[in-house]
């Protein structure tokens, strides 16, 4: 890939990450965040975290299915750590104006709430996968170990999603579709992981 | 003292006045162009029928009310907007903006309430019957949603043991069951959720005969909006807005706790009293505080107050009452 084309899709990968931030601030600045403000900041970055996690979990198995698309590996950390970047801003839009910064009020719900034990048990996953993102940190860690570790990722994505249904009402399925799609994704790698060993033996015989 | 003094609410608060009062000014000069203020009932629903014969017809057709000792005092008003944007009407649509979007098919006349169950007769009555039973108050309440959110809306209509009395009910009824309007085709939105349709809510007849609760027609000094309920809704403003069933057209008078829409999907979470109440949470959130609607994001967080702040009209409702057990 041209090196031209790759810097260009790195411009619209960011302007598309950061979209969802700006549309946040730009409504702040005009008072323009809907009738339920803390909602519509809550809503928006807790589904970016959810949808950017999503998309850097698809990669791997695109380039799998697809070896042209092999250049996308080239976006996956961008991804993963905006996704830290809005599950941050997530976080701290409950510290401030749900907890009101009460320590006390912040304890009882990770401890009574499941679905802030669960949301913060996510967050508490993506952190070190945010602070090892460094070359320097692969290289000190060696790609196995920083492999392994990284695919804590999974788990994160899954308490992501139950976090999101533990809130809907009950019979609610707004989080069907996004939990589908994480399903798939989550299937994918072992279903190509199994297709491909059994390629790898049927070939020489 | 529980409410808050209005010299405690930021200015930038309030719902602009110059607007509020500029949009009714247009819709008086609107009405009165063609009839009489006092006949516009009749007569501009049918104009604006003919103007836009789907959406809304009677929607936002001025209604005439007197003053009530029974109204809150010292809040400041949602604004009109959010009122009628931001609403759970799941027939319609989950998202809060959806109701407003897709209730414009609801077809509110004719339309019948129809009265059963332990009554000395059964009976149906005509809406507009109904509208002119009594003269309409407006009412401004607090409304808690189960969700942490809340409004301040001035309701159009009367207290609906005013129209209870009109369905002589017999000693045998104990409760009230209001169950609302229901057609798949019209609020084909309705199957994105799992609940078993028609909405059905229900009060103990001592709640329902209580004088702050509404038999609702109107907010903001018009005809109901169509998300909001239209054409007739009760409101119950001590008790989670889930309470406050909208577009009824059937009223069951019972012996036994009626079965209600939210208790039955989640009993452990939503119990048939629902009075609002800070001391108890939801099993999946506190109830403690809540988000004002319409306020920047830095100004919506309140303490919410027990009893939705009427705990002097209604808090001997459930004198030795465990509340809760019985939330
Ligand atoms: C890192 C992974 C996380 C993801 C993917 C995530 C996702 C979401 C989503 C999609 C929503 C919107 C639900 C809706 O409004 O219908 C939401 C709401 C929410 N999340 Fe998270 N979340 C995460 C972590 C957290 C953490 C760490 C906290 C706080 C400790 C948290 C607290 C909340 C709160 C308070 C709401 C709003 C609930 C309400 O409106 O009542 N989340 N989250």
């Amino acid at each position: 890939m041209p090196k031209s084309i790759l810097v260009l899709l790195k411009v619209l990968v960011w302007c598309a990450c950061l979209w969802a931030f700006v549309n946040l601030v730009w409504g702040a600045a005009t008072n323009n965040l809907g009738p339920d403000p803390t909602a519509t900041i809550t809503f928006s970055t807790g589904l970016a975290t959810l949808r950017l996690l999503t998309i850097s979990l698809a990669i791997t198995p695109v380039r799998r299915l697809i070896p042209k698309l092999n250049w996308l590996i080239r976006f996956r950390r961008l991804l993963g750590l905006f996704a830290f970047f809005y599950a941050t801003l997530h976080m701290l839009t409950w510290v401030a104006l749900y907890a009101g910064f009460d320590v006390n009020a912040m304890s009882v719900d990770i401890l009574k709430r499941r679905y802030i034990t669960v949301g913060m048990a996510a967050w508490l996953l993506l952190l070190p996968l945010a602070a090892t993102s460094t070359n320097w940190a692969i290289r000190k860690m060696g790609g196995k170990c920083w492999n392994r570790l990284h695919k804590l990722v999974y788990l994160a994505a899954v308490c992501g999603v139950i976090h999101y249904w533990w809130q809907v009402k009950p019979g609610v399925l707004t989080p069907l579709t996004i939990t589908l799609v994480l399903g798939v994704l989550l299937l994918a790698r072992p279903v190509l992981a199994w297709s491909q060993r059994r390629r790898v033996r049927t070939v020489p015989a | 003292m529980l409410i808050r003094k209005p010299s405690d609410i930021p200015s930038s608060a309030i719902t602009p006045k110059e607007q509020y009062l500029n949009r009714r000014r247009f819709l008086r000069n609107v009405a009165s162009g063609a009839v009489a203020v006092g006949a516009a009932a009749l007569g501009a629903d049918r104009l604006t029928q003919v103007f836009s014969p789907k959406v809304a017809a009677f929607a936002g057709t001025k209604l005439q009310t007197v003053q009530s000792p029974l109204t809150t005092t010292g809040e400041q008003l949602t604004s009109y907007e959010d009122v009628t944007h931001y609403n759970n009407f799941y027939e319609f649509g989950v998202q809060k903006s959806d109701p407003a979007q897709n209730a414009g098919g609801l077809p509110t006349r004719p339309w019948t309430v129809h009265v059963e169950g332990h009554v000395k007769k059964a009976k149906t009555f005509d809406i507009d019957a109904l509208l002119k039973l009594r003269p309409l108050e407006e009412r401004v309440y607090r409304h808690r949603c189960v969700e942490a959110w809340s409004m301040v809306i001035p309701w159009v209509g009367y207290s609906l043991s005013e129209f209870i009395n009109q369905c002589e009910p017999l000693s045998g009824a104990k409760y009230v069951q209001f169950l609302s309007y229901y057609n798949s085709g019209v609020q084909r939105w309705a199957s994105q959720t799992t609940i078993d349709w028609p909405y059905s809510e229900g009060l103990r007849m001592d709640e329902a005969m209580n004088p702050l609760t509404l038999l609702t027609f109107g907010l903001y000094g018009e005809v109901l909006p169509n998300q909001n309920g239209a054409p007739i809704r009760i409101v119950v403003p001590w008790k989670y807005g889930f309470k406050s069933a909208k577009s009824i057209v059937r009223v069951r008078f019972v012996d036994r706790q009626p079965s209600t829409t939210w208790n039955e999907m989640a009993s452990n979470e939503y119990g048939f009293y629902s009075n609002v109440n800070p001391n108890v949470d939801h099993p999946r959130w506190s109830q403690k505080v809540e988000r004002r609607i319409g306020l920047p994001f830095w100004q919506q967080r309140r303490a919410t107050l027990m009893f939705n702040g009427y705990g002097d009209q209604v808090a001997s409702l459930y004198t030795g009452m465990d509340l809760r057990k019985d939330f």
